[in-house]
């Protein structure tokens, strides 16, 4: 490795990329703090896919499974899983191949060491995607999010966006027709609908009330068990709320992810969809916001972003509940679209840097007002 | 006692290698005043190879304010003068006697003496350079009044010397050093002793200063965190502090007419052989030390210091003025292979739950220097307020000072701190940002803009 440094001096960031991905680097503190904590940025990126790695595995086996619904194919747990498992490959290859590649020539072209930021960024946007979204169409979306999202502000820990909300919303606005509606959702392969079946998500018929929503499939279920359990038409990974809190639960227990930012985002949701009854525009019980769409997902996995998010403790309060109220607002009182949970986040994504100021410009008045009577 | 503090935040550093309570004495043939010790010092050299000086002599003086004198621990013959590039001076170099010749300053009695009296007794003895400022920690002002002058009677620093074992037995020097002290401020003296053992420590029963007892992790035996909690610097404000050490050295002067630096020190770490104390001066030279540490692969590192804030020295630097700690550490260049992707790695210590170190709260560290990491933007954001006990925003102070945007670094807070305590936000950081680095640099430009 060393000599192949002095070899491809011109490729530096991209050998010490990999080389710094089999061995932790030999390098020494020089200043302040002579002994280190052990952990560093790829340790905490490596936890955020690990807490991942569960909503993917349900959300392949879910594309199988699905499909068998929709075209009434009957098939093995393996067999179910493996359909799944070739649909969502390609976006991970992708998505993986074509960020990658922008954040290794960005680190080279700026001379830096490559940022582990992308590990994540690639695991969640197949995730967060149709099944059936062309390749090329991603790989356009990719290359936008890293490009204009991250890299031109600085790369990791610089951006205002998250990168991978920013290629959904990429997608969903150049190409609608193939990121909602109700064709989009199953992957029928080479099979037909059956007589009957749809391909809409419950969601989009939480306009149209309580009934409208249990009647949604006609050939899934629509319990809220259902809905819980993630048996249901979407994206590839947002639909499990069980594989969502055992990510949930790993990245609180190891603190990379802010629980207050998710509770309160469920609070948020919760009040509005509670409001929504109680003023009767809406009567499908508030709870159910929780287990439908990307609100789940979102929440743990894109909202908790520490970059992108709010940075003071209080601020993530605010932050989160005002995703969780936007995202259902836009649910109950948006003709025109019946997810609310992206542009939620991105929202308030561009708003986090003003609540810190708030917060911060407040806690430091409120001090100075202290000290000063005191 | 009503002045008592509890701080929540914090973190105590498990590494292993502490000193056993013993001191045996270590010869030193040379000592060294290093001017880089004292911060806020523009050097002028009093002294040329050769000269003889006297303990309490006259080596430096301050071009600013030429009252400030830093003198000599020892007698003996000026050796060396070390420069640096552009000619900055590094050390002088004193070759010591066998028989230790002082300056006579007089025995006085600080009960009977004015302010004026006391703060021309220590300027004269060179020693006035103990005091340090608030803002900023430098120099200590003497024309200025502080609001009040603080010390802190313990330390939680990894690793450091316990202040009962190392000054228990000078208490009637620290409480005269206080005395005259006090009288140099109308804001009193403010002592923080450890509210774990308030009944036993010996700095209990000092008398005419305010005293608080204060619990928690490190960083909470630090003065600048205790200051934070018992009277904030607001802008405008100056405040002094004295550690215990140079408190003694103080009230020693005044008990004997004499400067006397003489100190045990705590000779630490993971790589030192049978860790203890020795009773030794500042500018000691490191290889007096030899007994404690086995060098022959060169991967040793000297800190004169704890390992959060100590300066590496190099086998052939010297201990600091303020220090009575020395931290042995290995030089970690070893490459680990993927240690970021093992599940679990048993012997290195991590404050969070991403590594298992929270199983075993009891365990030492044999740390080492390795970085862990490579250096990143600011990511995460909740990690650095947990080891932080003060009100304000640790990420955003240092992002001001990258910026060197004054109107934000005194808004969160520069006027508060010193790099010493965001030491541990360096710690934990996963980004590796060098924090305390960041801070200094915007103290000095705070220095330099608000002169």
């Amino acid at each position: 490795m060393e000599e192949n440094k002095q070899k491809f001096g011109f490729l530096h960031s991209t050998v010490d990329a990999f080389d710094t991905f089999l061995r932790v680097p030999g390098t020494v503190t020089r200043k302040g703090a002579h002994v280190r904590d052990a952990i560093d940025l790829k340790r905490v990126m490596i936890l955020v896919v690990i807490a991942l790695i569960p909503a993917a595995l349900f959300g392949m086996w879910n594309v199988g499974y699905q499909h068998n619904l929709a075209t009434g194919t009957e098939a093995g747990l393996l067999a179910t899983f493996f359909y799944g498992f070739l649909r969502v490959l390609p976006l991970f290859v992708v998505s993986y191949v074509v960020g990658l590649a922008i954040e290794f020539a960005g680190a080279q072209i700026k001379g830096e060491e490559v940022n582990e930021g992308y590990l994540v960024s690639g695991f969640l946007i197949p995730l967060i995607v149709p099944v059936d979204t062309p390749l090329w169409m991603l790989a356009i979306a990719v290359a936008f999010a890293v490009v204009f999202g991250k890299e031109v502000f600085g790369g990791t820990g610089m951006n205002f966006l998250n990168p991978a909300l920013l290629t959904r919303a990429f997608l969903f606005f150049s190409y609608p027709s193939k990121m909602s509606g109700s064709e989009t959702w199953i992957s029928l392969g080479k099979g037909t609908m059956v007589d009957g079946a749809t391909g809409a998500t419950p969601l989009s018929f939480i306009g149209d009330g309580f009934d409208a929503l249990t009647d949604a499939g006609v050939q899934y279920g629509t319990s809220f068990l259902d809905f819980f359990l993630g048996t249901i038409p979407g994206s590839v990974g947002e639909t499990s709320v069980v594989a969502i809190l055992l990510g949930a639960v790993i990245l609180i227990w190891t603190g990379v992810a802010s629980w207050k930012i998710m509770c309160s985002s469920v609070l948020g949701a919760l009040l509005v969809g509670w409001i929504a009854n109680l003023t009767g525009a809406c009567d499908i019980p508030a709870y159910y916001h929780l287990v439908l769409g990307g609100f789940a997902f979102g929440t743990v996995f894109m909202a908790t972003d520490p970059v992108t998010s709010a940075q003071t403790e209080t601020g993530k309060w605010i932050y989160g509940f005002l995703i969780g109220a936007l995202c259902v607002t836009v649910r109950l009182w948006n003709p025109g679209y019946p997810e609310g949970m992206m542009l939620a986040i991105l929202l308030m994504n561009c708003f986090a840097p003003l609540i810190d100021h708030y917060v911060t410009d407040i806690a430091v008045s409120r001090r100075a007002r202290k000290f000063n009577v005191a | 006692m009503s002045n008592s503090i509890h701080l929540k935040r914090g973190l105590d550093i498990p590494i292993s290698g502490v000193a056993s309570l013993k001191a045996s004495p270590v010869a030193a043939d040379v000592i060294a005043i290093k001017p880089t010790d004292f911060k806020g010092l523009l050097p002028r050299l009093l002294v040329k190879e050769g000269d003889r000086v006297l303990a309490g002599s006259p080596v430096l003086a301050d071009k600013n304010c030429p009252d400030i004198l830093v003198c000599s621990p020892v007698s003996g013959t000026v050796q060396t003068i070390v420069r640096g590039e552009k000619r900055k001076l590094l050390a002088v170099v004193v070759k010591a006697d066998e028989q230790r010749e002082y300056v006579d300053f007089g025995v006085k009695n600080v009960e009977s003496l004015n302010a004026d009296q006391i703060r021309e007794a220590i300027l004269a003895s060179g020693l006035w350079p103990s005091l340090i400022q608030r803002p900023y920690g430098i120099l200590a002002n003497p024309s200025l009044k502080p609001k009040a002058i603080f010390m802190s009677a313990f330390s939680t620093a990894p690793l450091a010397a316990d202040t009962d074992f190392v000054l228990g037995s000078e208490m009637p020097a620290i409480q005269a050093g206080l005395t005259a002290l006090g009288k140099l401020t109308e804001g009193g003296v403010h002592v923080c002793i450890d509210g774990n053992k308030a009944a036993s420590t010996p700095f209990h029963k000092l008398e005419g200063v305010t005293l608080y007892e204060v619990t928690g992790k490190h960083p909470a035996g630090n003065v600048g965190i205790q200051i934070s909690h018992i009277s904030p610097i607001r802008k405008g404000e100056t405040v002094w502090t004295i550690s215990p050490l140079m408190a003694a050295a103080i009230g020693k002067l005044f008990l004997t007419g004499k400067v006397q630096l003489d100190r045990k020190v705590a000779v630490t770490g993971p790589v030192a052989v049978n860790p203890a104390y020795v009773e030794a001066l500042p500018g000691i030279p490191m290889k007096a030390l030899s007994a404690f540490y086995d060098n022959s692969k060169a991967d040793v590192r000297f800190v004169s210091g704890d390992a959060l804030c100590g300066t590496s020295v190099g086998e052939d630097g010297y201990l600091g003025w303020f220090d009575n700690q020395v931290t042995l550490l290995h030089e970690g260049t070893e490459r680990e292979i993927l240690g970021w992707a093992k599940p679990f790695r048993f012997n290195q210590f991590s404050s969070s739950r991403a590594y298992f170190s929270w199983l075993c709260p009891k365990k030492k560290y044999e740390m080492d220097t390795n970085f862990h990491g490579g250096p990143r933007a600011f990511v995460v954001s909740d990690v650095y307020g947990k080891v932080l006990p003060m009100d304000i925003f640790p990420v955003y102070l240092a992002k001001a000072c990258l910026a060197g945007d004054i109107d934000k670094m005194e808004k969160f807070g520069i006027y508060e701190v010193l790099p010493e305590d965001l030491a541990l936000c360096e710690f934990v950081d996963p980004s590796k940002n060098e924090i305390q680095d960041m801070i200094q640099k915007g103290i000095d430009l705070m220095i330099k803009e608000m002169a």
